[in-house]
């Protein structure tokens, strides 16, 4: 642990024999499905005519809604539901009578290959009555169209939490501010889009489904209870995962039932590749908040008191329930302690595409709203923007520290440690903090323009409820290992091959894990909310030490030594101080299974005539066979990461251009399992961060159509566009919740920048920013707006 | 309505492979699902991710925006053929691995042939050379300071291994399979 190992997975894919889901090979029989989406955002479906398909050379089968019977023709399920969620709306797997936004599926089409698939689809002739969209925010809280007739005001939920009189305490403050904000929609966008491959295995009477998902029980579970099976018939395996950052955590989508449902009935593997413009049309977004925040403070800039009201679009569904919304209310106090605080959201429906968690999941948009305010409160103040937020900080003494409110995972929001004064120091000498004015003038004396920014962020990472670890000692001495959550780049075959490595004392080498594969732990939750590492890199731990103890027993008896005595080096048990004395753990394995036929030179001396005292059963009392371990990690609430992160930029005077000088972040996720790998997440975050800051929204016109949906319009950072290096530094304070003492680390590159990029415009351009993201044409209007103020 | 089938030759890693193809197929296609080589992936099927890049006769391709009837009788580098002849990493790979350059491997295709190309082309880049001989490819991972890190160890190994190290020969030139 604490080593930058190379990653193992990274031969295969380097070779190019990682095994994505598109590269998942069923045999020459497999079929291709191709789905017909809804051009239009909101319209009822009068009619449709699959006529011109069925002729069609190569077509198998077309499903529309009145082809899916039982559990598949009622609507998807609300996988997390909430008492304020009183509208939950979620949609079929095939449109029935009304589509919501365009790309909505009503049609699949199963053929020979995709081409002809495509083919099929565009010959089906759907007759609409197009209905007006709801396009925006404003629109959506305007209530004049609605989304679904039977949603009042377009209201999917109002959830209101109140500790303290935070109305009271900001009309007594001495000091008042008010701000508006927005903040608009982006998305994922892994660069593997989602897949799913399904193979009916009618001789097994068994399902196998191969799924670009970020969560594999989820979707056996919903696979199962769709179809009709038994839980017991359904395997998911994850294969290589091309990147999800959130979006594949949802589940199921509709493809992922439909093409396991053609398979079974065709009797031949289908198979599901989404292409990108379907993603961006048929996948999810997130971010989209319009925020009102009311603030009163004291003369050093202490919050007493914070009412913040938002407004979340949540798309045309509910199906991850307010996951995203819940996190913004209660994340948005960051590392902060307001006297009293107040936050009431609406979460609304709109004609667009659905809105799930994306890396940071609600987190960015309540570090925006609290970091602007911090902000706007020095500003007011004439203090230093260090400062204000200094006097706002938990102090490392008050951990644990109970906010009074509830998480995301129902429990309440408490967190277990840190060090935020120290984390501000850090950063301020990383970033140069103090000698930016300097800098400043310097440059303005020069004709430029340059700001710095700074913000700060609080991440409760891994949630329960739990994950699980399999770990299985072979007679080879080789070691596998199984977790049920799945990857999709964090390296975990790497990590939890550390962690297995220090715990049982075998070299890291021998060690093999596997993740997401039903067949192999079909206990799990999923990976999302940075929860990878806590849950089952404990759980791993844990299962590795109950092999330890097991391997420890028998080695005892095998060498008449007790098993406080005995030591496990690189594979090998034996006597502390008496290196004579020891036995390899692969023949510990062979004597964890009492045989009765020998199979090899090894497993003779397991055979009845070799081993045991015969008086004894062949397996003791309270033992199994094999040399295992399993255990689950199960912890009472969260774990809380923070960090900070600070910019330098540039804006150009011309063209409104911003240009990055520096990127400097500070990072606490406590002890650190492989840095490099860290390290990565947090170039990967801020990387998307930027994007998501200076260049990346989703353009719907008001007939609710997408006009960028494609990389060439959707501006996803290249590496012109990111810092060249970006600094890090790691403070490393301990999580008292589990064994390893260890936070998340894979959100947090992505949650203040936002809120950081903010910050640094107005510093250099001396306007408030209130709206992100910003392009150039942005900044440009808003500097237009303050010479002519209509 | 049945497709014309075109009779073609693919040379892939310098073995030809004869195959038949709709004149709409694209060459991404061919190479993974009628090849089965399906280290080259296809991130958006438009021609800017640059994760199906392909080397054409050595020049960078996206193999994406190439009918596979158009790529016949020329010589196709994949991912797979940057790997040694004795199955260890040739050095742009080793480079990636070393310097931690993926995460999720979905984009890593592409970089890896652009950056072979590239680094063949011109062995010393410098820095800023480094970073725009990435600038064509996404990767929605790393943020590419690694990536950045992969290029320059790279351009190392390779002048570390000498011009030996530096030829191209895949294995089982001339050979000719049937798909
Ligand atoms: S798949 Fe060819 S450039 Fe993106
Ligand atoms: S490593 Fe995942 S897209 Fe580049």
């Amino acid at each position: 642990m604490g080593q930058p190992v190379q990653r193992v997975e990274d031969q295969r894919f380097l070779r190019g024999l990682g095994r994505y889901v598109d590269d998942v090979d069923t045999g020459p029989g497999t079929l291709h499905a191709a789905v017909l989406r809804s051009p239009h955002a909101h319209a009822r479906i009068l009619d449709i005519d699959v006529e011109a398909v069925l002729d069609l050379d190569g077509v198998h089968a077309v499903y529309t809604h009145d082809d899916l019977t039982g559990p598949m023709a009622e609507p998807l399920p609300l996988l997390i539901p909430h008492p304020a969620l009183t509208h939950g709306r979620t949609q079929h797997a095939l449109a029935k009578d009304e589509v919501n936004y365009v790309g909505e599926a009503i049609a699949f089409v199963v053929a020979d290959d995709r081409y002809v698939a495509e083919d099929a689809v565009a010959r089906i002739v759907v007759t609409y009555d197009v209905l007006p969209p709801v396009v925006g925010l404003e629109a959506a809280r305007a209530g004049e169209r609605l989304v679904h007739d039977d949603v009042p005001g377009n209201l999917a939920a109002r959830l209101e939490q109140e500790v303290g009189d935070a109305r009271a305490a900001i009309a007594a403050a001495p000091h008042r501010l008010e701000l508006d904000l927005t903040i608009e929609r982006s998305a994922c966008m892994p660069l593997e889009g989602r897949g799913t491959v399904a193979r009916w295995e009618p001789d097994l009477d068994r399902l196998q489904l191969w799924t670009s998902t970020q969560t594999s029980t989820g979707v056996r579970a919903a696979v199962a209870v769709k179809l009709g099976l038994d839980l017991g018939q359904v395997d998911v395996i994850t294969p290589d995962v091309g990147g999800g950052f959130g979006v594949k955590v949802v589940h199921p989508w509709p493809e992922e039932l439909l093409v396991p449902y053609a398979a079974r009935a065709l009797g031949r593997p289908v198979k599901f590749t989404e292409d990108r413009r379907e993603h961006f049309i048929s996948s999810a977004h997130e971010r989209g908040q319009v925020q009102h925040v009311e603030v009163g403070f004291d003369d050093d800039g202490r919050v007493l008191g914070l009412d913040v009201e938002f407004w979340h679009d949540n798309g045309a569904y509910t199906p991850y329930g307010l996951i995203v919304p819940i996190i913004t209310s209660t994340q948005l106090l960051g590392p902060y302690k307001p006297g009293a605080y107040r936050v009431v959201f609406e979460s609304l429906y709109t004609n667009t595409v659905i809105v799930t968690p994306y890396r940071g999941a609600g987190r960015p948009q309540g570090c925006y709203a609290m970091e602007r305010t911090m902000d706007a409160v020095a500003a007011y103040l004439g203090k230093d923007r260090t400062e204000v937020r200094a006097a706002n900080f938990i102090q490392p003494d008050e951990f644990p520290y109970d906010h009074g409110l509830v998480f995301q995972d129902g429990r309440e929001l408490e967190y277990d440690s840190g060090d935020y004064p120290a984390s501000l120091e850090k950063l301020k000498e990383l970033v140069g903090w103090d000698d930016f004015p300097a800098y400043q003038r310097e440059m303005a004396a020069q004709g430029r323009r340059v700001g710095i920014g700074l913000a700060c962020y609080v991440e409760g990472t891994g949630v329960g409820p739990y994950e699980g670890a399999h770990v299985h000692v072979e007679t080879s001495g080789k070691v596998k290992v199984a977790t049920g959550l799945t990857t999709q780049g964090q390296g975990h075959a790497t990590v939890f091959a550390q962690l297995v490595a220090d715990e049982l004392g075998v070299r890291f080498e021998d060690v093999e894990v596997v993740t997401g594969d039903t067949r192999r732990m079909p206990y799990a939750v999923g990976t999302y909310a940075s929860r990878a590492a806590v849950m089952s890199g404990s759980a791993v731990h844990l299962a590795a030490r109950r092999a330890k103890e097991k391997a420890l027993r028998i080695a005892a008896d095998a060498l008449e030594a007790d098993p406080a005595d005995l030591q496990i080096v690189d594979g090998v048990v034996s006597v502390k101080g008496a290196p004579d004395s020891a036995i390899d753990l692969g023949t510990v394995s062979v004597l964890s299974n009492p045989l009765r036929y020998a199979f090899d030179e090894a497993s003779k001396a397991a055979t009845q005539f070799s081993v045991g005292d015969n008086s004894l059963p062949p397996v003791p009392e309270d033992e199994e066979p094999g040399l295992e371990g399993k255990d689950f990690y199960s912890p009472p609430r969260a774990t809380f990461a923070s960090g900070m992160h600070a910019v330098i930029v540039e804006t150009d005077p011309e063209t409104a251009e911003v240009t990055i000088l520096k990127y400097a972040v500070v990072h606490d996720c406590g002890h650190l399992i492989n840095p490099m790998i860290v390290e990565g997440q947090i170039h990967g975050g801020v990387a998307q961060g930027i994007g998501g800051a200076l260049y990346e929204r989703m353009a719907y016109d008001e007939s609710g159509q997408l006009l960028n949906a494609s990389f060439m319009d959707f501006l996803m950072p290249y590496v012109t566009e990111i810092p060249d290096g970006i600094d890090i530094d790691h403070l490393e304070t301990p999580s008292p919740l589990n064994p390893l003492g260890i936070k998340g680390a894979g959100e947090a590159g992505v949650i203040p920048s936002a809120a950081v990029f903010a910050a640094a415009i107005e510093d250099a351009e001396g306007l408030a920013i209130r709206a992100m993201p910003i392009s150039p044409s942005d900044l440009h209007t808003l500097r237009l707006s303050q010479e002519h103020p209509r | 309505m049945t497709e014309q089938l075109h009779e073609i030759r693919l040379t892939v890693n310098g073995a030809a492979h004869e195959l038949r193809v709709p004149a709409r197929r694209l060459l991404s296609d061919a190479l993974r699902h009628d090849l089965g080589l399906t280290g080259t992936h296809v991130g958006c099927e438009h021609g800017v991710c640059g994760a199906c890049t392909v080397l054409l006769d050595g020049a960078p391709t996206r193999a994406c925006l190439v009918l596979a009837v158009t790529a016949a009788d020329h010589e196709i580098t994949t991912v797979e053929g940057l790997t040694e002849p004795d199955g260890s990493l040739g050095p742009v790979q080793q480079a990636f691995a070393e310097c931690h350059g993926l995460q999720c491997g979905f984009c890593t295709p592409g970089f890896l042939t652009t950056i072979h190309a590239g680094l063949r082309d011109n062995p010393s880049p410098t820095h800023e050379e480094a970073r725009e001989m990435v600038a064509g490819n996404l990767c929605r991972c790393t943020g590419y300071q690694n990536i950045v890190k992969a290029v320059e160890r790279a351009a190392a190994l390779r002048q570390a291994q000498g011009p030996a190290g530096q030829a191209q020969g895949p294995a089982g030139q001339g050979q000719v399979e049937r798909s």
